[in-house]
Order: C-alpha cells, then sequence, then structure tokens
C-alpha cells in the first residue's frame, strides 16, 4: 500500500523538482493539503447510482448527506463545542486534525446512531465518538477519538461498537491503535448495553496486546469501568489539568472512606505520573500532547511482525566517540552522577523519550535511536535512591522490557544498582514477588539484550538487570564497574568477622572484587569497554545481533508472578 | 487508497543520480574510521596555537629542567604546553575536586595541594612548597592570580634555592601596594592620577577625602587587583557603600581590607603596556592592550593593538612603562596599566608583575612566546632581541568566555555537557582557544568562572574581528550560561566596530544587562529560512523509515524533498507566516513580504560540531545557468557577497541546539530562540490552549546563583522598601547584593551568615499582605 502510493507521488516531485515553480500553485497545493477531507468523503458517496434514486424523493440524497455530515461534524453542537474551548479543550475532531498527516484521516462510521428509545434520547450522528484510519509520518494508524460534546462522550452500544470496529482492523492488518479518551463513562440510559460495549473493548484489548501497539491519551474524564481499557493498553498519556482517571469519584469515596479528595487529587496527571504509575506521561494541553504523541509513534514497530523501526537521517554518526563519557563517573563511588546524561550521549541526537520520568525516578526507561534504529532503554539511576531496586521500579521496568520484547525492540540496560531496598515497606510490600517481575521480563526477553555495567552490579540486582546469565546477548562493564556480591565495606564485615584490622580485610577484598576482573575472567561480561567508545559498540552490535532468532519452549504462554 | 503524504516529494522513479542523497543502510553502516577525519569531534582542541617567536630559541639544556605550575585551568595547560615544547617536565598542583582536570592530565606529575577552597589549596603556599620539594622542581610558574604577585612565597621559594618564574620579590612587593607604587611611578616620572596617596581609615576619611579630590572618585582595594575590590563612588553614600563592600571583598579576596581613595577619570580607557625584563637591567615594551571594554572593572574583550593609540603615544606609554619597570629593576613579564583619557593624555593605574591573563593578543602581534621568555629570563638569560626588534603585526582580539548569565551578570555553574570550540581550519592559526576544560568538565563554584579565552587574530582590525564572528558563532557550549550571546552582540555594535569605547561602554550601551538581540528584517529571515531548512530535513527525516512491514516489500525509499506547505513559524512565540519547500537539500522560503530565499548546507564550511550548521542563503535564482555561476561566487567569498545584479549570498551560521515540540532551540548570532513550525490550523487550534500561570515568586528571595550568604540584613518581623538591600551573597569571589523586589514584611528568614546556597534556593519569604 505504501509503496504504490510512493509510485503515485514521483510525478510530483517531477513537478517540483524545479524550483522556480511558481508561488500561485504552490500555495494551492498547500490549500488543498490542509483541507479537512470529510466533504471530499461525502462527495465520493454520492456516486451515480444514489443520485438517481435521491431525484425521486422530496430532498435530494446530496442534501440529505450534506446534512448528516454537518451534523456530525458539529457534534452536540456549537455550545457545547465553545465549552469545550473553554476549558482548554480541543474537540474530538480538531485533536484527529493535530494527530494524523494533514488529509489522511479516512472516517468510518459517520453515520452511525445509537437505538436507545427510553428516556427520549435524542440522536446525534455519530454517537460521541469518532473512529478511522489516518497516517501518522507515513505510517498507518487506527484511531478513535471520543467526543464529549455528545452526550459527555458516554459509551453507547454503537459507540463501543464503533471503537470495536476500527479494533478489528487494525489486528487484521497490523497497525497500531491509538485512542483518545473524554468520556463521562458509561450511557447510563442504555443499560447492560453500554456495559457489554466495554467489556467488547477490554476483550480486543487483550486480543491486540501483543500484537499491535495500543496507546491511550486521556484527555478529559475517565472513570469507572472506562479506566480498564486505557489500563490494559501498552501506553497511557494524560494532559495536565484537563484529565482525570479514577475507578470511583470523589464523591463515592467520601460516603465509603470519609476521604475529602479532589479530582485532580484523587485521579490527575500528577497523581497517575507521580504516585500510581498508571500513566506514562503527562503533557501539559491537548497541542503538546497529540505532537509529542507523533513524535513517539514514530519509535514503534505497526506490530509485533513488524521490526524495530529504523528512520534514515542523513547526519547521525554511528561511530561518533563521545569523550565526555570517560569523565561522567565520579571518582568517588559513594558519589552520584546522572544516568541521563549517559543515556543522552549514547543515543542519536541526544533524543531520550523517557516513560514514566516521575514515578519509581531510581529506575530510567524509555525509547530512543541508535544508529536510526528504535531501543529501549532501561537503567539505573544513581540519583535516586542510589539506583536501587524496589517494588516500583521493578514494576516499571518489567512492563517496559516486555513491551519491547513483544514489539522486536533491543533493549539496552545501564547497569549501577547497589542491590535491592532493604525495609519492612519493601518486604511486606511483597518486593519478592514484584522483583521476581523484573527478573522473569528479562530472562523472558528474547530481543536483542545489551548491557552495560557503568558502575556497581551488586548482588541480587547484578543478576536481574540483563546479565548474561539471563542470556545478555553483549555484556559490557566500563573500567570503573565493580561485580560483587556487595560492596566492601558489608563484605568485609562477613567474611572477616570479629577480625581486627578490618581495613586491610577491606583493602584486600576491594583488590579482589571492587573491579571487572574476576565477572570478566568468567565470562560474565565480554569486555571491558572505554567509556567514550559505548555507542559505537552498540551500534555494531545492534547491526550483528540484527539476525538473531531465539525461539524459546513452546507453551501457551509463561505464568509471570504478578 | 490514501492520498498518503502529501506534503513529501518521494523521489522512487526519479533518475538514479539523484537518489543517493540520503541512502541509508543500516545493515551495512561502516564501522572503525568509515568517518571522514575534518568530521571527527577528536580534532586536536586544546592546541595552544603560538606562533614560535622568530626572535629567540634557546637550547633547552640551558633552562630548567622541571617546573612547577602554581596554578590551574587555562593558564596552567597554557604554561605546561610551552614547557613541553621547550622540553621542560611539568609538575601540576590541584585540590581534591580538580583531581581528574585537564592541567592534570597534561603535566608529567601532580600534587594534591588541599581541599577545593582556593585559601587551602591554591593560595596554600606551605602545601606548594611541599610538592615543589617532593617533585625536585627547579622552579615555579605562579601563573595570575593565587600566590603570582605574593612576595612572601616568591621569597620561601627563593630561600629554597627555588627559582620563582616571574620578577624578583622586592619589585613585586614594591608594585604588589598601590600606594607605594603610585609614590614610585611618581619618582620615576611617570603621569599619576591624583589622589590621597595614604591608606584610608574608615569610611568618613573616605569621604573626606573624596570631597578633598572632587567626585567621581575610586575607593580601591589597596592589595587588590583584576577589579575585585573596586567601587566607583559619584556621592558621600556610595562611598560610604562602596567601602563597605571592597573593605569585605578585599578582606575575604586578599586577606587586606585597606583601602585608598583616588581621582575617577570619566569616560576613560584600559590600556595596558607589556613590558618583559632581564636580571641585566634590559627592559623592552611589547606594544600596548586595549582592555576598555569591561565590567565591574572585569575585562570582557580585549585587542592588541589600540585603535586609538597613534605610534607617538604608543612609543611615549613605552618610554613611561620601561622607565618605571627600570626603577624597580623589573626582570620578568609584567604589565603596567593606564588610563587614557579621550586626549590620549595616559595616567599611570598600578602595575601588575605577572602574566596578564589577555597575553596571547600580544603574543600574537608580536610573535612573542611570553611564557618562554619569562622562563628565559628566570634562568638569568639576558633578553635576546632589543626594542628595536619588537614588532607589530596585523591584529588580535580576546573574548572571554564566562559561564554568566549575560542577561543579569550573575555567575553560573554546572556540568559542560556539550562543548566545542571552534576550530580554524585555514591552518593559519588565526583562532586561538586557551581553556582549562573538556567536555563533561564542572564549571565550580569555588573558582574563576571563565569557560574559555577565545583569541582571533587577523592582518587587520576588520579580519581578526571577523574570524572572532564566525568563532563565537560555532562555538558550542550547553549545560552552563555563558556571556557568548552578549560578547556577540558586543563586535557587531558600532561603537565598538568603529573603536569608539570606553570602559564605561558596558555601563551605556547594556545598562540593565543583555535581553536579546534584535534582529533586523535580513537577519530574521535568515534565521527563519536556515531554521525553515533544518525543518525541511526533519520532515524528510521523518518518513524515511525503513522498516520490514510485515507482508510488505521491504520499504527503503525515502523521501527526498517536502512539497510547498505553509507555516506559522513562531519565533519565542511571535508568528511570522511563511511558505516552505524544499527539493534534494534545497529549501526555499517564502514570506510574508514575498520575498524569497534558498537555503542549502554550505557543503564547503568544515564544522567543529554536529549541532554547528552552516548554509548557504541566497534569493533563489530563476534560470538555471545562473545557480552554477553564483555558487562557485558563494564558495569563493565567505563573508557577504554581493554581485553587480544585486544577487546576496550569505553563509549563516546556526546551532541547533536540541528539538523541542514542534520545533527546535537554535543558537544564532549568540542568541537561542525558539522557533516553532505549526501550519495554519495547528496555529489556530493552539490559540485554544488555556495560558497557565506561573507561580508567583515576587513573594519570596531567591539566591540568584549558588553561592555563601556573607549577610543578611533584616531579620522576621522587619519592614523593608522594595529596592532595600536584605542580603549579601557571594559567588564566584564577587559579592552580589539582593534587593527586596518588594515593599512589605519579612516573615521568615530560612539561611544564615556562612551557609552554602544553590541557585534559586529560598533566603527570605515575605508576609501576605
Amino acid at each position: 500500500m505504501l509503496s504504490r502510493t510512493l509510485v503515485s507521488s514521483a510525478a510530483v516531485t517531477r513537478a517540483a523538482a524545479c524550483t522556480a515553480a511558481p508561488v500561485a500553485a504552490v500555495k494551492a497545493a498547500a490549500a488543498v493539503s490542509a483541507g479537512v477531507s470529510a466533504p471530499q468523503q461525502a462527495r465520493s458517496i454520492a456516486t451515480a447510482a444514489s443520485v438517481a434514486r435521491a431525484a425521486q424523493e422530496g430532498r435530494s440524497i446530496q442534501e440529505r448527506i450534506a446534512e448528516k455530515v454537518t451534523a456530525a461534524k458539529l457534534g452536540g453542537g456549537q455550545d457545547r463545542i465553545d465549552k469545550q474551548h473553554k476549558q482548554g479543550k480541543l474537540t474530538a475532531r480538531e485533536r484527529l486534525e493535530v494527530l494524523l498527516d494533514p488529509g489522511s484521516f479516512r472516517e468510518y462510521d459517520m453515520f452511525a446512531e445509537h437505538n436507545c428509545t427510553d428516556f427520549g434520547m435524542q440522536k446525534y450522528t455519530g454517537d460521541g465518538v469518532v473512529t478511522g484510519h489516518g497516517r501518522i509520518n507515513g505510517r498507518l494508524v487506527y484511531v478513535f477519538s471520543q467526543d464529549f460534546t455528545v452526550f459527555g462522550g458516554s459509551l453507547s452500544s454503537a459507540h463501543a461498537k464503533k471503537i470495536c470496529k476500527i479494533m478489528d482492523k487494525a489486528l487484521l492488518v497490523g497497525a497500531p491503535v491509538i485512542g483518545l479518551n473524554d468520556s463521562g463513562g458509561a450511557r447510563i440510559q442504555e443499560g447492560v448495553e453500554s456495559l457489554a460495549g466495554y467489556a467488547d473493548i477490554f476483550q480486543r484489548n487483550v486480543d491486540a496486546s501483543g500484537v499491535i501497539p495500543q496507546i491511550s491519551v486521556i484527555m478529559g474524564p475517565c472513570a469507572g469501568g472506562a479506566v480498564y481499557s486505557p489500563a490494559m493498553t501498552d501506553f497511557v498519556f494524560m494532559v495536565r489539568d484537563t484529565s482525570y482517571m479514577f475507578v470511583t469519584g470523589p464523591d463515592v469515596v467520601k460516603t465509603v472512606t470519609n476521604e475529602t479528595v479532589t479530582q485532580e487529587e484523587l485521579g490527575g496527571a500528577k497523581t497517575h505520573t507521580a504516585k500510581s504509575g498508571v500513566a506514562h506521561r503527562a503533557f501539559e494541553n491537548d497541542m503538546e500532547a497529540l505532537q509529542r504523541l507523533r513524535e513517539f509513534f514514530d519509535f514503534l514497530p505497526l506490530s509485533n511482525k513488524d521490526a524495530a523501526p529504523v528512520r534514515a537521517t542523513a547526519l547521525v554518526d554511528p561511530s561518533r566517540p563521545v569523550p565526555a563519557l570517560d569523565t561522567l563517573i565520579p571518582s568517588d563511588s559513594l558519589q552520584p552522577y546522572d544516568m541521563k546524561e549517559v543515556i543522552h550521549k549514547v543515543v542519536d541526537f541526544e533524543h531520550f523519550f523517557e516513560l514514566m520520568p516521575d514515578y519509581a525516578k531510581n529506575l530510567i526507561v524509555g525509547f530512543a535511536r541508535m544508529n536510526g534504529r528504535t531501543v529501549g532503554i532501561v537503567a539505573n539511576q544513581p540519583l535516586e535512591a542510589s539506583g536501587c531496586l524496589d517494588i516500583n521500579s521493578s514494576v516499571k521496568g518489567a512492563r517496559f522490557v516486555r513491551f519491547c520484547d513483544a514489539f522486536n525492540i533491543p533493549i539496552i540496560t545501564f547497569v549501577d544498582v547497589p542491590g535491592f531496598l532493604p525495609g519492612t515497606a519493601q518486604e511486606y510490600g511483597g518486593i519478592i514477588r514484584h522483583g521476581a517481575k523484573l527478573l522473569y521480563a528479562y530472562a523472558e526477553a528474547s530481543v536483542p539484550k545489551i548491557t552495560v555495567i557503568t558502575r556497581k552490579a551488586y548482588g541480587g540486582a547484578y543478576d536481574v538487570m540483563s546479565s548474561k546469565h539471563l542470556r545478555g546477548d553483549v555484556n559490557y562493564a566500563w573500567p570503573n564497574a565493580e561485580i560483587a556480591v556487595m560492596g566492601a565495606k558489608g563484605a568485609v564485615s562477613i567474611i572477616f568477622r570479629g577480625q581486627k584490622d578490618m581495613a586491610a580485610s577491606e583493602k584486600e577484598y576491594i583488590e579482589k572484587f571492587s573491579n571487572p576482573f574476576p565477572a570478566a575472567q568468567r565470562g560474565f561480561i565480554d569486555d571491558i569497554i572505554t567509556p567514550s567508545t559505548t555507542r559505537e559498540r552498540i551500534i555494531e552490535d545492534l547491526t550483528v545481533l540484527d539476525t538473531k532468532d531465539y525461539q524459546g519452549h513452546k507453551k501457551k504462554h509463561g505464568n509471570i508472578p504478578l | 487508497m490514501s492520498m498518503l503524504n502529501m506534503n513529501f516529494l518521494l523521489s522512487v522513479g526519479v533518475a538514479a543520480a539523484v537518489l543517493p542523497v540520503r541512502s541509508f543502510h543500516a545493515t551495512q553502516a561502516s564501522f572503525g574510521g568509515g568517518h571522514s577525519a575534518d568530521q571527527s569531534p577528536t580534532a586536536p582542541k586544546h592546541a595552544v596555537r603560538t606562533k614560535r617567536p622568530d626572535i629567540a630559541n634557546p637550547p633547552k639544556h640551558e633552562l630548567f629542567n622541571k617546573i612547577l605550575i602554581a596554578n590551574r585551568g587555562e593558564i596552567a595547560c597554557r604554561i605546561m604546553r610551552t614547557c613541553k615544547r621547550l622540553g621542560i617536565q611539568t609538575v601540576a598542583v590541584h585540590s581534591e575536586v580538580d583531581a581528574q582536570t585537564l592541567h592534570v592530565q597534561l603535566a608529567d606529575e601532580a600534587y594534591c595541594v588541599g581541599p577545593a577552597p582556593t585559601n587551602d589549596s591554591y593560595r596554600n603556599a606551605t602545601a606548594i612548597i611541599d610538592a615543589v620539594r617532593q617533585s625536585g622542581a627547579q622552579a615555579v610558574h605562579p601563573g595570575y592570580g593565587f600566590l603570582s604577585e605574593n612576595n612572601h612565597f616568591a621569597a620561601q621559594l627563593e630561600q629554597l634555592g627555588v627559582t620563582f618564574i616571574g620578577p624578583h620579590s622586592g619589585a613585586i612587593d614594591a608594585m604588589g601596594d598601590k600606594i607605594h607604587s603610585k609614590i614610585l611611578a611618581t619618582e620615576a616620572k611617570v603621569n599619576v592620577i591624583p589622589g590621597y596617596n595614604g591608606v584610608v581609615k574608615d569610611a568618613d576619611h573616605a569621604i573626606k577625602i573624596a570631597q578633598e579630590i572632587g567626585y567621581p572618585v575610586m575607593v580601591k582595594a589597596s592589595g587588590g587587583g583584576g577589579g575585585k575590590g573596586m567601587r566607583v563612588a559619584w556621592n558621600d553614600e556610595e562611598v560610604r557603600e562602596g567601602f563597605k563592600l571592597s573593605a569585605a571583598e578585599a578582606a575575604s579576596s586578599f586577606g587586606d581590607d585597606r583601602l585608598f581613595v583616588e581621582k575617577f577619570i570619566d569616560n576613560p580607557r584600559h590600556i595596558e603596556i607589556q613590558v618583559l625584563g632581564d636580571n641585566h637591567g634590559n627592559v623592552v615594551y611589547l606594544n600596548e592592550r586595549e582592555c576598555s571594554i569591561q565590567r565591574r572593572n572585569q575585562k570582557v574583550i580585549e585587542e592588541a593593538p589600540s585603535s586609538f593609540i597613534d605610534p607617538e603615544t604608543r612609543a611615549k606609554m613605552g618610554q613611561q612603562a620601561v622607565m618605571l619597570a627600570k626603577a624597580v629593576k623589573y626582570n620578568s613579564a609584567g604589565t603596567v596599566e593606564m588610563m587614557v583619557d579621550s586626549k590620549r593624555n595616559f595616567y599611570f593605574l598600578e602595575m601588575n608583575t605577572r602574566l596578564q591573563v589577555e597575553h596571547p593578543i600580544t603574543e600574537y602581534i608580536t610573535g612573542v612566546d611570553l611564557v618562554e621568555q619569562m622562563i628565559r629570563s628566570a634562568a638569568n638569560r639576558p633578553l635576546s632581541f632589543t626594542q628595536a626588534d619588537v614588532k607589530l603585526n596585523g591584529w588580535a582580539f580576546e573574548s572571554r568566555v564566562y559561564a554568566e548569565d549575560p542577561t543579569r551578570f550573575l555567575p553560573s555553574i554546572g556540568k559542560l555537557q556539550t562543548y566545542a570550540e571552534p576550530v580554524d581550519y585555514t591552518g593559519q592559526n588565526l583562532v586561538r582557544c586557551d581553556s582549562g576544560i573538556v567536555e563533561g568538565s564542572n564549571i565550580s563554584i569555588y573558582y574563576d568562572p571563565m569557560i574559555c579565552k577565545l583569541i582571533t587574530y587577523g592582518p587587520d582590525r576588520q579580519s581578526a574581528l571577523q574570524t572572532m564572528r564566525e568563532a563565537l558563532d560555532s562555538y558550542v557550549i550547553r549545560g552552563v550560561t555563558h556571556n557568548i550571546p552578549i560578547l556577540r552582540d558586543m563586535i557587531d555594535h558600532p561603537r565598538f566596530i568603529s573603536g569608539d569605547i570606553s570602559t564605561k561602554f558596558i555601563q551605556e550601551e547594556y545598562p540593565t544587562g543583555f535581553a536579546k538581540r534584535e534582529l533586523k528584517d535580513l537577519q530574521l529571515h535568515h534565521l527563519l529560512s536556515t531554521a525553515a531548512a533544518l525543518k525541511a530535513t526533519e520532515l524528510v527525516d521523518n518518513v524515511s523509515f525503513q522498516s520490514k512491514v510485515a507482508r510488505q516489500d521491504v520499504v527503503s525509499e525515502v523521501a527526498s524533498g517536502v512539497e510547498a506547505q505553509e507555516y506559522v513559524v513562531l519565533l519565542d512565540g511571535a508568528p511570522h507566516r511563511i511558505i516552505l519547500s524544499s527539493v534534494e537539500g534545497m529549501s526555499q522560503v517564502e514570506f510574508e513580504d514575498g520575498s524569497k530565499l534558498a537555503v542549502s548546507e554550505d557543503s564547503e564550511a568544515p564544522t567543529n560540531h554536529i549541532r554547528v550548521r552552516h548554509f548557504i542563503v541566497e534569493e533563489p535564482c530563476e534560470h538555471e545557468d545562473e545557480e552554477l555561476v553564483d555558487e562557485t561566487a558563494a564558495a569563493s567569498e565567505d563573508v557577504e557577497f554581493e554581485d553587480s545584479h544585486d544577487h546576496i549570498s550569505d553563509v549563516v551560521t546556526i546551532q541547533n541546539l536540541g528539538s523541542i515540540p514542534g520545533g527546535f532551540k537554535i543558537g544564532y548570532l549568540g542568541g537561542v530562540y525558539d522557533v516553532v513550525f505549526l501550519t495554519p490550523r495547528e496555529y489556530e487550534l493552539s490559540k485554544l490552549m488555556p495560558k497557565k500561570a506561573k507561580a508567583d515568586t515576587s513573594m519570596m528571595v531567591v539566591s540568584p546563583m549558588p553561592g555563601t550568604v556573607v549577610t543578611i540584613a533584616v531579620a522576621a518581623g522587619d519592614s523593608v522598601v522594595a529596592g532595600q538591600e536584605v542580603a549579601v551573597v557571594e559567588a564566584m569571589k564577587m559579592q552580589n547584593s539582593l534587593r527586596a523586589q518588594r515593599t512589605g514584611k519579612i516573615k521568615k528568614v530560612f539561611v544564615k551568615p556562612g551557609q552554602t546556597l544553590a541557585s534559586e534556593e529560598l533566603i527570605m519569604e515575605f508576609e501576605k499582605e
């Protein structure tokens, strides 16, 4: 499909290759491409056959179509659109205009209407959700965008069916689904029909999980049962101050637990990006969210049958040495440093799309490119809690690793980890169970796994962080790396318990273990590399690992500790 | 079938010759040396390109075998390079925090002399003398600052039998004291400024003297230098405040709070004479340096020679400087600072008995390596040239690149996350960067915030200045706030270009700091069009996916251009409408006024960093044969080019400092601009986005920079008026007075004197009204 379109536009290339193209023509072309597609679509439907039939009726079919199209585009009407704007929100259609390449949106089911006859329900063409497919930088995506101006974006049976239809199509052709959520919840007037609608979507979310990337953007309310569809998608983004998500709202909370809490506190962007870990990123407003979503989408393959995308860039320099990395690690091993600097220096154009930046900050996850190819980055952050692993960071890391593995995205892990966080809070909270998730995810992942130990790799956490033993493909250590069961002080106090000259013993331990040699001698790391060559080495390895083909045992699915 | 990507022209089916421009083979990428050397960031960075002096080149064995450099940063590195050239081993000293710095790496051996604060390390004579003993160094070069003018240190070395590379301690003694030096200068028949030749007792005494001499006056620390501990006062009140601040600064910087008062010459130039002497009674002068561009008496841009000085005045100034030097048997490199008024009358200011920061510009115009000459003199060798041999060739500028916020002139600290110095690719050594840092280095709170001395040279003033422009434009610094924006603006200032400057230049032209350069029409179009060229590349890259799409052939075609598209370009938020199109790397931008510019990457221009981009910007040509002619012309002319047909072609250098949603951060003419591209529809929709208010900080006093609290002038419950001093914060050895932004009552003070502050740290809070 893509290549055919390429050919079709080749003629345009040749035409415009003449630099002296008249400006009038240039302007005209711009005007066409900026135009919205709906009227054109309406025109194309009004073909010869329908014209003939309509001529017999009082009103022409074209008039009726045009009326419906106009109605559909107005959603809940101009007053409600104005109200939406006043709240700082764009309408469902405006959002799609920003999200998709201009003119690429093809709408389905614009004429859908609900079947509810109770409570004198008015009908709105389209029924509160705009669905279809379009392109983001030329690549196919299926979208739905809920329209808050129609019944508060509430989910009716027809509304759900529209969403299910594009999800089915997306699965069929292998393209991601992006949902723009702005809905008050179930359409109460429809009762159980609405609940059924939710469940139909849930089932498709699960069916699509690991097959096509699914992204949810919360751009208004998302409450009750509605939250579980986004929760099952791969990524949830929110808009600050205008979106919130919760299972039960402040009123119910007040009644049941007697807590007084605002919507924002209970389920605003800050809550979900910093406290609950439900959302992956929050953005300032609708525009920014949609622009950044386009940027994010470019990192993703279209489906699990698609390789991690490679984006051609002229300026990328794969063998660029990075001298700054040689001096980045402080000489005092107790001093922290910012692991994000390492990431920025290693990846293309210092472009790192971080996910969950405000949640479990002791572990960094996100996407970047290496020589144009998408990679997933997982890294301990020494600036936060010394970069230790705890419940939240394990869960955050595990989910990200599993996404990368499902969608053929190589994983690059930067390790500086002193161990798991001790304490009753962690043990009672189930660090054993949750820590196991990250271990499981890494061990299970069959995509290329490249690991760089920048400084500390202690204890069980060393094993977890994409170690050689978990079938790491390439494992490097920087010269300052310390790979050991624990730090010198702790180790010496156990090995030499009760002895007097602890200082000498500590020195001996440091000499023996606080360096990369023991691991290198045993082949647990493949090489000790100069930090400034890290970028070059990783890019080289990614090329080598491009044809990696690992098939695990055949099974229905594993049983990850949940 | 969708009308995919109407905005992108894709080059499928076009003749193969146009394709390879963006061909991309990820799996076949070549590694290890596949890239051309001139693109490599490993190109030599810190080479100090001092011209080898033609005048003298002594055999090394007659000098020293090992020299300890009692300094840090750029000057330590610079001295070591001359030592290395002369075959002399070098010893570095460093503080605990400096263990990994460049000057330590460059040295043959290094000794830690104490913790970070300079009084405990670089000024710690005892520790440094220990290092001298341990290393067995035969001589010590003190650089500038620290112990360079400390006669006790020099005397201690003399006792040890170690040579101090600098003047004898008697000369340091005589000139180090400003009051004494003035008396000496008068005796040597050198012109001096009227003033009170004695120590001022207190503020009242200072006011009395000031009234006798007549305002304006300068309150000056006797032991001071380098602009520290100096205040100009225009009335009694300012004398009182100046006395207090200068005394405090002098005490903390020099451990000597004696002050004196002298007549302040209005609208003066600061011009200094470089002298050089030996142990055999010879002294020569190496022409002048114009150092009038100063802020708070700190030099910012220097040049040599001065455009203001005629040969006659030069000779007179030089002769007086030599007379003074001879009066104290001066036997090393030194600088006689003069104040020159608008009638070319000059007055002795002070003599610096050390190597000056700005010495490289003298080296450029005379061809003398001053460090080498200092070492020779210290090794008891006579000067190998006479006054008649001293040349004056060409013109040199020095810009001091500082880690400071030019909008408020406040020091900043941090890590140099991205750092690339400009490089002269002509092979003519027209650009010299004296720095002691590399990418990843820290600018710390403990030391001078100078990042680099950027020196450019040319056969005449104009060409040296043009080289400076280009060098500043391609200087990449990220991680710390720096003063390149104001440097770049100053050298384009009509007064600077014409040489109409005085020490009040910055005060007069940038009274409230430097906000942002106002772009002229052409500059605006250059910025918009080059940013648009970046956008066009991004648009092409955005659709150039190489992806094995399931059940489809491998898509490997890449886009080659962008179909004409209207954009609203937000330049720091202000909208400009353009139409952008691009074919095969040539972008065309049409502006609202109908004018058009064609932009293409200047493939000829070498670049020192991937973020520095050079574009050829010209009016688009209508016929193809003309295009050929123009390209040749543009390539042969690196500055502005204008032919008889009014066809203008410029090379525009910008820095792509990173992406922001919808656009780029672009460095242009020293400034940084947010350039965001929106389609007209997006622009329309973006207006619907809510404006979110920032937190109100006027109820708080926060530290504008990292530093140490010196004094807190108010307590909780005090009422203050707007503009009243509430605290003094010392940072980078400067005392900064913090004033109340509003009138009100203080609710709480959060810090105590002596406490270290982070930037933006809360100092005190006002009570709500």
